[in-house]
């Protein structure tokens, strides 16, 4: 047991409990606050795997942000009544054994990857030496020019579409 | 050195998670958060390969996630939000307007 894979082991125990926590609090408040737990953990994994831009973006925008937004609409929402009530709906075992029997075959078919094709250009050594947020800048404006501007156009959609969706109806 | 199929195999366990959540709960801000879990689930395993095969491909593709993410809830929760202006309940199970 190396020093490797104690901390791969520390991470991957408690992104397995905190998931489980997000999932079974009643409370929304909670499970928000639990999944920041669980960011965190994320970002440190991606540490480990030479993946230092998107451990900040992980921080920044999914913590950051997007759980922010949850939080507030939590707040503007008024849940106290139905933190009261039984927080599984009827079918509940009919997809915990469907969730099961997915993870089952999942496991069973993605654990038993040995061969891998041939190894790209990016090693960690170029990656260290060019910097890890120059790399990722030099491929995204260059090979993924397209889907990135696509993804700006998305966002917009997004920005524009949420104002319309929650704004108040002008008679 | 951990092995590849460590980090698959704790993608796999982290999606089964969320999609029983999803599948399950009545509230639909967990519902949310629940796909949330799932997409986050799938990062690990794409940078997990870009780490391996060395190709940062994978990183990019979490990049792409992240802002569909980030989309998808912004619009997701405003539709929460118009609709429980109208009928004040998110449990999944009542919102059943469209039923005939």
């Amino acid at each position: 047991m190396t020093l490797q894979q104690i901390y791969f082991g520390y991470f991957a125990t408690m992104m397995t409990i905190i998931s489980l926590l997000v999932v079974s609090r009643k409370n929304p408040v909670h499970s928000v606050l639990w999944m920041l737990v669980l960011f965190v953990h994320m970002a440190g994994l991606y540490l480990f795997l030479n993946a230092e831009f998107l451990a900040a973006v992980q921080i920044i925008v999914y913590a950051g942000a997007i759980m922010v937004l949850f939080l507030f609409v939590i707040m503007l929402l008024n849940l106290r009544k139905e933190e009261k009530e039984f927080r599984l709906q009827k079918q509940w075992p009919v997809s915990a054994v469907t969730a099961v029997l997915f993870l089952v075959v999942l496991v069973s078919i993605l654990g038993k990857i040995t061969v891998l094709p041939e190894l790209g250009e990016y090693s960690i050594d170029m990656i260290n030496a060019q910097g890890s947020l120059m790399t990722i800048g030099n491929v995204l404006y260059t090979k993924y020019l397209l889907p990135f501007e696509i993804a700006s156009v998305l966002l917009l959609v997004a920005i524009v579409g949420a104002v319309v969706l929650a704004k108040k109806r002008i008679e | 050195m951990v092995p590849l199929n460590w980090y698959i195999i704790l993608s796999a366990v982290m999606f089964s998670i969320g999609m029983f959540g999803f599948l399950s709960r009545r509230n639909l801000v967990i519902m949310f958060i629940c796909l949330e879990l799932m997409l986050n689930a799938v990062n690990v395993s794409l940078v997990a390969f870009s780490h391996y095969l060395q190709s940062i491909n994978g990183q990019i593709l979490v990049f792409f996630v992240i802002t569909v993410a980030a989309a998808e809830a912004a619009i997701g929760l405003a539709i929460i939000i118009a609709y429980y202006k109208n009928n004040p309940t998110i449990k999944v199970d009542e919102i059943n307007i469209l039923k005939g």
